[in-house]
């Protein structure tokens, strides 16, 4: 029978000093393959919609014709889904996160040379 | 005879975040029966393979329940490639060993914290979920998820990991169980940890087993049934032994999970020690057709997954047992006879996750 079994743990943590960061005078270093969010290459898009058909929760939009691309950020469940079957290779996931906010975050990407090119026609 | 009460226990109740609620017949202060409702956070996950297609399901299929995520994914990948006769390359296969055995390590923590935040013990609490950190931090580092890992994919895994991050994570697993080890000596010995769990709540084998209890519940009982020893992904290749107590009260059960986090720390190990090189995936090409029943052992107990597939693709029927459900029986056992302040710590010794139950 013991009674104060936890003393060891405790006096050690009170000379190690708190285990926990504080935010956000420091912020915790996000790793390399954190999956944060989706960024795009947007010159490299060729609007093919795969990105859009095959994302489980349907929150990629293409508009072929507008040749615009976008994401509704927090419909995203970040997979990478979208990343592997992007044939250019222009999604990938990027470590940082969306940063919060009160109501829906989408965001728009148009490939602005594909535009001028229409208009140059 | 005293005076019967019926008193509700939930379903929000300050022991467990998630809902479940129970009906306490009470005599004085003895609980005679326990009357159990389920079915707040019913969300249609079966429901949805008619409309994600099965490849798109991996990510709805580790979306079931937090905890055990990367083995509801692993579990449905199981069926959907026996199903399709594909052959997982050797190095995915260990690669998902580890990834499980470190989910058990991490579920077994948070309970062992919610356990100790049951009895009022708080720095117990919250140094048991500073060892789980460091678990989730490897989770972060080696899949890009904390708790949802997204890694698990039809024909093998989607990321490597370096053989120089395998030895990182073998370096802080050794010394997390130098810390563990401190910490299982306050679960297992400390005389207020063990007036609150000792003898509270015992399950006999034989009621264990007539009521179907599956994973520590029915390992604290006596009962020797972990499906690990089946062999699937690498387990034929590591040896371990399953860990069976026979007392069959919360202190039991405690120490099965105890224990299992130190045989999980030793079976990455292992696996780290013999992982070949190779290949992570195969393509895999086509749609499945036929059914098929995989058994996993997940931190609470073994789960039963159920595929229907008719060749195009979306699958006919998908069907998830878990083992909180088949768990809820013993609980109700239990609960039987036990005094009132010892229902929170009761419900919590069966590691109950609702969301898994309701899906
Ligand atoms: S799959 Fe790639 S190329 Fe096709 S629309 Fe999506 S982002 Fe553009
Ligand atoms: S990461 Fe997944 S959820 Fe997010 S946009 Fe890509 S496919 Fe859709």
């Amino acid at each position: 029978m013991s009674i104060l079994s936890m003393s060891k743990i405790l006096f050690k943590s009170i000379l190690h000093g708190p285990y926990t960061v504080l935010y956000p005078i420091r912020k915790k270093e996000n790793y390399e393959h954190t999956r944060g969010r989706v960024d795009i290459t947007v010159s490299d898009c060729i609007f093919c919609g795969l990105c859009q058909r095959r994302c489980p929760t349907g929150a990629i939009r293409v508009d072929k014709a507008g040749s615009t691309w976008s994401i509704e950020r927090l419909q995203c469940i970040q997979c990478n889904y979208c990343g592997e079957v992007c044939p250019k290779k222009c999604l990938k996931m990027g470590n940082q996160y969306t940063s919060p906010s009160f109501g829906n975050v989408r965001d728009d990407y148009t490939n602005a040379r594909v535009s001028d090119n229409t208009e140059n026609h | 005879m005293g005076n019967r009460t019926v008193i509700p226990f939930g379903p929000q109740h300050p022991v467990l975040p998630e809902p479940i609620h129970l009906d306490l017949v009470l005599e004085d202060e003895t609980v005679l029966e326990a009357v159990p409702r389920i079915g707040y956070i019913h969300r249609g996950l079966e429901k949805l393979v008619e409309k994600k297609d099965f490849q798109q399901y991996t990510y709805v299929a580790e979306r079931i329940c937090g905890i055990c995520s990367f083995m509801h994914g692993m579990g449905y990948c199981m069926a959907i490639e026996s199903i399709m006769d594909v052959k997982v390359p050797e190095r995915a296969e260990f690669l998902r060993t580890i990834w499980a055995e470190l989910s058990r390590m991490h579920s077994h923590l948070l309970w062992l914290g919610l356990l100790a935040d049951a009895f009022g013990f708080e720095s117990l609490f919250m140094h048991s979920w500073r060892l789980r950190e460091q678990v989730l931090d490897i989770f972060e580092e080696t899949t890009g998820g904390r708790i949802i890992f997204s890694v698990c994919e039809i024909g093998g895994v989607r990321k490597d990991v370096s053989p120089e991050t395998l030895n990182k994570i073998s370096g802080i697993l050794l010394s997390m169980e130098k810390e563990l080890k401190e910490l299982a000596k306050v679960f297992l010995n400390d005389s207020s940890v063990k007036y609150r769990t000792r003898g509270i709540g015992v399950l006999s084998k034989q009621a264990a087993f007539d009521l179907g209890a599956v994973g520590p519940m029915a390992k604290a009982s006596g009962i020797n049934m972990d499906l690990r020893t089946q062999g699937y992904a690498a387990y034929s290749k590591l040896q371990f032994e399953p860990i069976v107590e026979t007392d069959g009260d919360s202190y039991a059960r405690t120490s099965v999970r105890l224990r299992e986090i130190f045989q999980s720390i030793d079976l990455i190990k292992q696996a780290v020690s013999i992982i070949p090189e190779g290949e992570i995936r195969v393509k895999v090409t086509g749609n499945p057709n036929g059914e098929y029943f995989t058994r996993v052992e997940q931190p609470r107990g073994e789960v039963i997954y159920y595929v229907k597939a008719n060749g195009s693709k979306f699958l006919d029927r998908f069907r998830v047992r878990t083992p909180t459900f088949a768990n809820v029986p013993a609980l109700l056992e239990t609960l039987k006879g036990c005094a009132l302040a010892d229902i929170p710590i009761l419900i919590l010794t069966i590691d109950p996750c609702i969301s898994c139950t309701e899906r």
